[in-house]
């Protein structure tokens, strides 16, 4: 406020309140224009030192790809399992002597049963020239004199609580040899998924918790190098939001940064694993491919980055700008 | 402007900075404060800026008590007080004019009005041509007068000096002092802290000296 001095008093009153509203705006556009001056001037000093900056994006980068990398895969792995995860099925091996008419037979009335939802036929035939092709034993088969493989019957259960009771009733027919179920390796591989799931959680909330440690050390390194600035502009008048904003900027910088670092080498690492993958899903004849993060992924993750680097930032700022005289 | 009633002030350690220290300065007033070093001086000027508050007594600045300013207020209590100190306080990593619209920027400013303010202020001091120098290339004097152009760019009522010339020759420092009357007459109160007596003296204005924390003379108006 300028003093001013030989005016009316009323006068001076009525352009006090103009003149208010009037500074009201131009702080509001001061306000806006700092936060534009000490985004750029923070990113401008991030850059400033190349190295340094790179190296604390890959940390941040190595940290936050870690348990998202894991993800993927997990997520990837659940996929291909979701293949197998239909509905339980009771394979039914066929006595020796059962002719293929009879097992077709068998699979048709096995059919109209309330508690089995659909069978499959699987010859023996046709079993054989199936472990012939996937298998790669052609040689070993064509030297055998007789098939060794018995006639399948693929049985859904129309209940999948009830398959194990089904089972037992289906091995009791004189045809069956055998009949098993196909879930408990199902349910081991389920356990073992909620298992992963759970370790990758834990590892990633330490990374999370490493990565803001990281920058908030960072950012008290920053806090320590801009001591003499912080003074001179909180004895001339500058809010403690405006000694922040600067160091809170330099840590969201610092966390996009990471976050692009970490879904590039996320998608780096996918795409190296993608032609072993193919190959390997080629070799069991399915079209498996590897899913990524995607395009919504990649930018969670920046976002996520920008969340931590702010994180902190205000940590180190609330315990290391407090510290500096005068308050 | 300013008044001290009964102030005293003691350090966590045991020091008596000041006692019972009294004494009322005028709106357009200039006023020296003097003593040895260790007399007060400092802690007097740190008083009316709020990096201190008093053991006992009431500290006003521009009618207020500074008690009720609580910490949420001690930003924009700063901004009405220009600050003049020793050792300039300029940010080296900057030019000139940055330096200068430091003030402003930090109370929002326009931005157009930040350029205006900023030359007219180093008009005044008379380094209206080095806006885009940086700090390190001025000599000691320069770099005081862009200090002071900095603690009157946003035209505060009151400008506190601290030492304005301590490091400089004589003639130099006759200048400073100079500046400093030029502000009081058109309407700032100014405190200026200095052990020159010699410089002082000269100047025809009410002195405050500071004895061991006691106010000895120059109380009254």
């Amino acid at each position: 406020m300028i003093p001013r001095r030989n005016k009316g008093e009323r006068r001076e009153r009525r352009e006090g309140a103009s003149e208010s509203r009037a500074r009201l705006r131009d702080q509001y556009n001061g306000w806006l224009h700092h936060h534009r001056l000490s985004a750029a001037d923070s990113l401008s000093r991030v850059l400033e030192s190349p190295v340094a900056s790179v190296l604390t994006w890959l940390v941040i980068g190595i940290a936050l790809a870690l348990p998202v990398g894991l993800d993927v895969a997990l997520e990837n792995f659940g996929r291909l399992g979701a293949q197998w995860e239909s509905p339980a099925q009771i394979s039914l091996f066929l006595q020796e002597e059962v002719s293929t008419d009879v097992a077709t037979e068998l699979a048709g009335g096995l059919a109209t049963r309330a508690d089995i939802a659909a069978t499959r036929f699987i010859s023996r035939e046709e079993a054989l020239e199936e472990f012939r092709t996937l298998s790669g034993f052609g040689d070993v088969l064509d030297s055998l004199d007789s098939n060794p493989l018995p006639h399948l019957i693929l049985v859904s259960p129309a209940d999948e609580a009830g398959a194990a009771a089904l089972r037992q009733n289906l091995e009791g027919l004189p045809e069956v040899s055998e009949a098993l179920l196909d879930m408990e390796w199902l349910q081991r591989l389920e356990s073992l998924m909620v298992l992963s799931r759970r370790l990758v959680q834990a590892v990633g909330g330490l990374l999370v918790l490493g990565v803001v440690l990281i920058l908030g050390n960072t950012i008290r390194l920053a806090i320590e190098n801009r001591r003499e600035e912080i003074v001179v502009v909180k004895l001339i008048g500058g809010s403690n939001a405006f000694v922040r904003r600067p160091f809170l900027y330099t840590g969201l910088w610092y966390g996009v940064g990471g976050g692009v670092f970490a879904a590039a080498l996320v998608a780096l690492s996918l795409w190296f694993l993608q032609q072993p993958v193919g190959e390997l899903a080629a070799l069991y004849d399915t079209d498996f491919r590897l899913e990524g993060l995607g395009v919504m992924g990649g930018l969670n993750l920046v976002i996520l980055g920008g969340m931590l680097g702010l994180a902190g930032a205000w940590l180190a700022v609330a315990r290391h700008l407090v510290r500096i005289e005068p308050h | 402007m300013i008044s001290f009633e009964r102030v005293s002030k003691r350090y966590s350690e045991g020091h008596d900075a000041l006692r019972e220290v009294s004494f009322a300065i005028n709106r357009d007033e200039l006023v020296f404060l003097t003593g040895h070093s260790g007399a007060g001086k400092s802690t007097l000027l740190r008083l009316i800026m709020l990096m201190e508050r008093p053991s006992r007594g009431q500290v006003s600045v521009d009618g207020k008590n500074l008690a009720t300013v609580g910490s949420r207020g001690i930003p924009q209590h700063r901004r009405n007080i220009g600050v003049v100190f020793q050792n300039h306080q300029l940010l080296f990593d900057r030019p000139v004019f940055d330096n200068v619209a430091l003030p402003l920027v930090i109370a929002g400013y326009d931005q157009r009005d930040v350029g205006r303010r900023v030359r007219a202020a180093l008009d005044k001091v008379g380094l209206l041509d080095r806006e885009r120098a940086m700090p390190v290339s001025l000599s000691g004097g320069e770099q005081q007068r862009v200090g002071i152009a900095r603690a009157v760019v946003a035209k505060p009522k009151i400008l506190l000096a601290d030492e304005p010339t301590g490091n400089l020759d004589p003639s130099l420092s006759a200048e400073i002092m100079q500046l400093f009357e030029e502000f009081n007459q058109v309407g700032v109160t100014v405190l200026i802290a200095s052990h020159d007596l010699a410089l002082i003296s000269r100047l025809r204005h009410r002195i405050i000296t500071l004895d061991q924390g006691r106010l000895i003379a120059g109380g009254a108006s």
